[in-house]
């Protein structure tokens, strides 16, 4: 049976309004977004967030270092190597967003970049 | 956005007035009235890429670093020195290869018959080993010296595959230029831009703000870079800033396409269009150098 329109979005709301209560308790307790950065690639090479949502982005290296830059939303960290790098970000704004690697890993390094979605 | 300025624009606002020369027409032979004018010239030669290979972008790979070194030895008028602005080589992983593509580049620069050689790594030359390779070949990754009254200062920005000067670095540079004279004429050579020209493709110093931060107390300051692959100037207040055109192809206006990647292809129509050197003219007693581009090839 089809879910009325009207309720769907009210539980998209109630999801919305759960995660951002999530966030507000803690850090920790925030969705997590795993990226992996190896030359020259990202994976997964498109994250499809929330605006509004906070999440926690973790980031690792499988190679080497590597940056990662998303300048649309303000965000820019390094990934090394056998560390993870965490980093906390509440997309204020949807639309879609390139990130790009700013440590020069090698010879393709200029084509290595993926993509938030922000969603309303 | 981008505060470029034209050739005509710049050099009103560098002071040089009529009658200077900035011609890209000039051929392989320098201007007798400039190297007349002047103290003394040098060239800036940059981004050679030695071991790149890619015949969409240049088929003549193997040729053109050759070429670029007779040119330089037709000048009408021999330079004092000669620079290379970085991206000596082009990148491999192999320390073995990295190391070959470097003996050969000095192999055939050894040829320029001028005496003296001064060299800047690029990213694809030291990022990758942190400069270790680049110091066996070509000595230290910073340094300064003087010539003829005028300061010279190298700068490493690729060394840290970041894109950084450096704390350690900055605080060299900045005793450096506390023995200096706020009137001195300075030109700073660099790989990558000081400024933030385009960050999105990685044309940016992550801490050049704090260079030119010390640089801004001393009046006569010219910056000179590669790194872009195109003639580009831009003036942070006073201090001018000046990227040269490349030895293996040239790359896309800045913002001009959504990526920096791919390069301007090779047109056979107009071979080696794009690529060239620099001459610089530069007086130690007013605030001013002067620059001219040499094409490869004349169009």
């Amino acid at each position: 049976m089809p879910i009325p329109r009207r309720r769907c979005a009210l539980f998209l709301l109630m999801g919305i309004l759960g995660l951002g209560l999530l966030g507000r308790s803690g850090a920790e307790e925030r969705p997590i977004v795993h990226i992996t950065a190896k030359r020259f690639e990202y994976e997964p090479p498109v994250v499809k967030l929330k605006k509004g949502v906070p999440v926690t982005i973790e980031l690792t290296a499988l190679d080497r270092q590597h940056g990662f830059k998303v300048p649309q939303l303000g965000l820019r960290v390094d990934a090394w190597p056998g560390e993870t790098t965490r980093v906390e970000l509440i997309p204020d704004k949807s639309g879609t967003f390139e990130f790009v690697c700013d440590v020069f890993c090698g010879s393709g390094h200029e084509d290595m970049d993926g993509k938030i979605i922000v969603e309303e | 956005m981008l505060d470029d300025l034209d050739r005509r624009g710049f050099l009103k606002l560098a002071g040089l007035g009529a009658g200077v020369t900035f011609a890209s027409g000039l051929g392989f032979k320098a201007d007798p009235a400039l190297a007349a004018d002047s103290d003394f010239y040098f060239v800036q030669l940059t981004d050679t890429h030695w071991g790149f290979s890619g015949p969409k972008v240049n088929p003549e790979a193997l040729n053109t670093l050759p070429k670029a070194v007779a040119a330089v030895n037709a000048l009408a008028t021999p330079p004092d020195f000669i620079v290379f602005t970085g991206d000596l080589t082009h990148t491999t992983d192999d320390p073995l290869e990295r190391r070959k593509r470097m003996a050969q580049f000095k192999a055939i620069v050894g040829e320029l018959k001028v005496k003296t050689i001064r060299y800047l790594a690029g990213e694809h030359d030291a990022s990758l080993d942190k400069g270790e390779a680049f110091r066996e070949f070509f000595g230290e990754m910073h340094y300064a010296f003087d010539h003829k009254g005028v300061h010279f200062i190298a700068l490493d920005n690729v060394s840290d595959p970041g894109a950084k000067l450096g704390e350690a670095q900055l605080d060299w540079l900045k005793a450096d230029l506390a023995k200096q004279k706020p009137e001195q004429s300075i030109v700073v050579l660099t790989h990558r831009p000081l400024f933030d020209l385009y960050p999105d493709w990685d044309w940016a110093t992550q801490d050049g703000a704090k260079a030119i931060d010390l640089l801004m107390p001393y009046k006569n300051v010219a910056v000179l870079y590669g790194h872009i692959h195109q003639e580009h100037h831009k003036m942070t207040q006073h201090i001018a800033h000046h990227a040269a055109t490349s030895l293996i192809f040239p790359q896309p206006a800045p913002g001009s396409q959504p990526k920096r990647t791919p390069p301007v292809e090779w047109d056979p129509a107009h071979p080696f269009r794009g690529l060239g050197f620099r001459e610089i003219a530069a007086k130690a007693k007013v605030p001013a150098v002067t620059l001219a581009e040499v094409p490869l090839v004349k169009a």
